[in-house]
């Protein structure tokens, strides 16, 4: 009888213990509840299920107080953390420019750190506002992931990197070379395909890990090496002698990076969007972070005055106040500084800006009017 | 004289077996240079260690540039925990001294030189070259904090005993809420914020604190005889320990989220957290089960003949002894949690394995992988180790196993 009285309590300590738990913190019985909800409900709809409608997000952005943006904190030039324990980067650079455009103020970002697995779902549940972290956009990821892709702002590609001093300038130069490359990866794919329509013929070195790969190129047992181009670019600075090498104006395929929204609210879409267009306008302009006051104070450009708030209201049409561009060039700059200050002559990777390049410059960085 | 001989005996003057006793060659000759054949193993050894330590010490010593972790001593210790908080963490760890130096004089006041070569830790780290003056400080004030506590218990163990027991129950609440804060009296520290080593340890604590009440529950419940309790306490444990942790972390990282309602938003670390606890509950639920079932029957019938009830004689007789005899097997498995902490780094969690990677992406520090790998596996070493001794001096001292 005694016995039966302590094992009923004991069930009632383990009843009290995981409802004490979810009430508290709602923490350390979660997974359970994943349990049952495996086997009853089916995954909600792809998308549909956090702030979604349109205007929310922006509206629970601003009530919160700060954005948050999902980046990669492991990719050399795009995001990182420096020794001051700040995140740094390219990409990092651009979630500043959201927050300087709806807040006044780039430093209202929560970063969020996301592997590539995990940053869909970390998109579609509303843990982040905004994805930044160099996703390539592409039909099912747009369709079928319910996201959005804003303005692509880094144009990667694979790139193909060669010794200085073999002469190798052009993709047909490579008749008859040994190519290292990583199996079981698109990139080994796409060479073997661009090969075969340049009719060329190589010998691909095949190798399990990227450090496999740029371990048997140093060691010369191929003339040439092959991945993404931003791959290439940090990867070539691990080498002994960077400057014996040199990254082909070569592009083998295409892999356009931009941020990436949840489908179902159009005016943080636009606002994305118009962000990365503010960045390009800047540049074509010619306004950036330490000319943009004096040009504001001076300016009679109809264009330039629109742009920098001065009139036409453009700022309201999409829930932000008239300066939001004004904060964006001020406060981070225009893509150009984003790009130097991450990628260009003054970083280790020095990255020509081939197809990112403004299109006055002959790149593909063309940014609608903004009136 | 005759008779007094076994009187001697009983008094116990048995001399203690010979003691061998060897110059240097003497001890070589047996131990390494016995017959040829040891020598030549002798030989080879010594040459294959020579070949290795070698152009690792030249590399070490020489060639590898150890700016990058002293750079950034600051990510690998804590993330990107505020700089102006850090004083918190501190605070953590004087009190954490303070509980083990008054726990020590009550529970092991005769383990003095095991003390006094921990107490060497704290003032070995002041003395690093290449940290902080506040760090050196605050080293030398987790020492004194240390000596403050044993002193206080060599003075008054009786009175100390129950002032020690609230510290230590109260110390992980009191833990979570210096890392943490709590507005307004503490300034909020966001759970994104946490890393390093920081965020390794909480979780490995974290972990085993939690996970032992769990633990303890679920041991019971397989031992019930209620046909529900046990159904679902060996069901919980068996599907656990089927699955390797990555792959609850997985689940806890990725579908948690999509089954949860929008309006519930867990926190990524919490999620690994709980993910953890759950992982440690099923192990630690299988270890007190091995200490229930080494307990005689005879102490369930002579707590029964005391008078005792179920419930009296579980929480008066068996636990303690049970949870006695498991406490290496804790110490082991904490050690093992502190370890497996790592997987968190492949669910974007900056712990100590997740900063070093994101240290390796700095633009000024591409391609000093091994400095950084080598750095924090030193670091992950020492800890196990000094964890694993402890526990080892530890047993001795409890005389577990010596029953």
């Amino acid at each position: 009888m005694t016995k039966r009285v302590f094992y009923l309590l004991g069930v009632l300590v383990v009843l009290g213990m995981l409802l004490a738990a979810c009430g508290s913190t709602g923490q350390s019985n979660q997974p359970q509840a994943v349990k049952t909800v495996v086997v009853t409900v089916q995954a909600p709809a792809k998308g549909g299920e956090s702030p979604s409608g349109f205007g929310e997000t922006l509206k629970t952005v601003k009530d919160r107080g700060y954005l948050i943006c999902g980046v990669n904190a492991q990719l050399p030039g795009f995001g990182y953390v420096d020794d001051q324990g700040n995140y740094k980067g390219f990409d990092v650079d651009f979630c500043h420019a959201v927050a300087a455009a709806i807040f006044g103020d780039p430093s209202k970002v929560e970063f969020r750190p996301l592997t590539a697995k995990e940053r869909f779902t970390a998109l579609q549940t509303g843990e982040i506002d905004v994805l930044i972290r160099n996703t390539t956009w592409t039909l099912t990821r747009d369709t079928e992931l319910g996201a959005n892709f804003a303005p692509t702002t880094f144009y990667d590609g694979q790139g193909i990197m060669v010794r200085k001093d073999s002469g190798i300038t052009k993709l047909e130069d490579l008749e008859g070379a040994k190519i290292c490359v990583a199996t079981g990866t698109t990139t080994e794919l796409n060479l073997a395909d661009q090969m075969a329509a340049h009719n060329i013929d190589y010998t691909p070195v095949v190798f399990e890990t990227a450090d496999q790969v740029f371990g048997a190129y140093e060691e010369g047992r191929c003339d040439a090496v092959t991945t993404d181009k931003s791959g290439l670019v940090s990867r070539r600075v691990t080498l002994k002698n960077p400057d014996d090498h040199v990254i082909l104006d070569i592009t083998l395929s295409k892999e356009p990076l931009g941020p990436v929204v949840r489908q179902g609210d159009d005016q943080w879409f636009d606002i994305i969007k118009w962000v990365v267009f503010a960045t390009f306008t800047g540049e074509e302009m010619g306004i950036n972070s330490k000319n943009v006051d004096q040009i504001k104070a001076s300016t009679n450009n109809p264009n330039v005055k629109k742009f920098l708030g001065l009139e036409g209201e453009m700022g309201q049409k999409l829930g932000l106040s008239d300066d939001w561009a004004y904060n964006i060039i001020k406060m981070v700059g225009n893509y150009a500084e984003i790009y130097d200050r991450n990628l260009g002559p003054g970083t280790p990777f020095n990255l020509p800006r081939g197809l990112n390049a403004s299109w006055k410059d002959g790149g593909l960085l063309y940014a609608p009017p903004i009136r | 004289m005759m008779n007094r001989e076994p009187e001697q005996y009983t008094e116990g003057e048995v001399l203690a077996p010979p003691t061998e006793r060897y110059t240097i060659l003497g001890w070589l000759h047996k131990n390494l240079f016995s017959t040829w054949y040891y020598s030549l193993l002798t030989l080879v050894t010594l040459y294959i260690v020579y070949a290795i330590l070698k152009p690792t010490l030249i590399w070490a010593f020489q060639q590898a540039e150890w700016q990058v972790v002293v750079v950034n001593l600051r990510l690998f210790m804590v993330g990107q925990y505020p700089a102006d908080q850090i004083f918190r963490i501190w605070l953590a760890l004087h009190l954490l001294a303070f509980t083990a130096g008054l726990a020590w004089a009550i529970w092991l006041p005769k383990a003095r030189r095991l003390g006094a070569f921990l107490l060497l830790i704290p003032l070995a780290l002041a003395a690093l070259p290449f940290i902080s003056t506040t760090s050196k400080i605050n080293w030398v004030i987790f020492a004194v904090a240390a000596l403050l506590g044993w002193a206080l218990g060599i003075w008054q163990p009786r009175r100390m005993r129950r002032p020690l027991l609230i510290l230590l129950l109260a110390y992980f609440p009191i833990l979570i809420f210096l890392i943490s804060g709590v507005e307004p009296i503490l300034k909020l520290v966001k759970t994104n914020l946490w890393g390093g080593l920081l965020l390794t340890m909480l979780l490995a604590v974290v972990g085993i604190t939690v996970s032992f009440p769990l633990g303890i529950l679920l041991a019971l419940g397989r031992q019930s005889k209620l046909p529900i309790v046990k159904l679902f306490s060996v069901l919980y444990i068996e599907i656990i320990r089927g699955v390797p942790l990555v792959t609850v972390l997985f689940m806890a990282q990725l579908m948690l989220p999509l089954f949860l309602p929008p309006q519930i938003k867990i926190d990524n670390v919490l999620r690994a957290m709980a993910g953890i606890i759950l992982f440690a509950a099923a192990y630690m639920a299988e270890n007190v089960r091995g200490g229930l079932q080494a307990i005689p029957k005879g102490q369930h019938e002579a707590a029964w003949a005391l008078g005792l009830n179920g419930f009296q004689t579980m929480v008066f007789i068996i636990l303690p002894q049970a949870l006695r005899n498991v406490i290496p097997v804790i110490v082991g498995q904490f050690i093992a949690l502190f370890k497996d902490t790592s997987l968190v780094a492949i669910v974007g969690l900056l712990d100590l394995l997740g900063i070093a990677s994101t240290v390796l992406a700095q633009p000024e520090f591409i391609g000093h992988q091994r400095e950084v790998y080598l750095f924090i596996a030193m670091i992950y070493w020492v800890f196990s180790y000094a964890m694993s001794y402890a526990s080892r001096r530890l047993e001795v001292a409890l005389g577990v196993g010596e029953r």
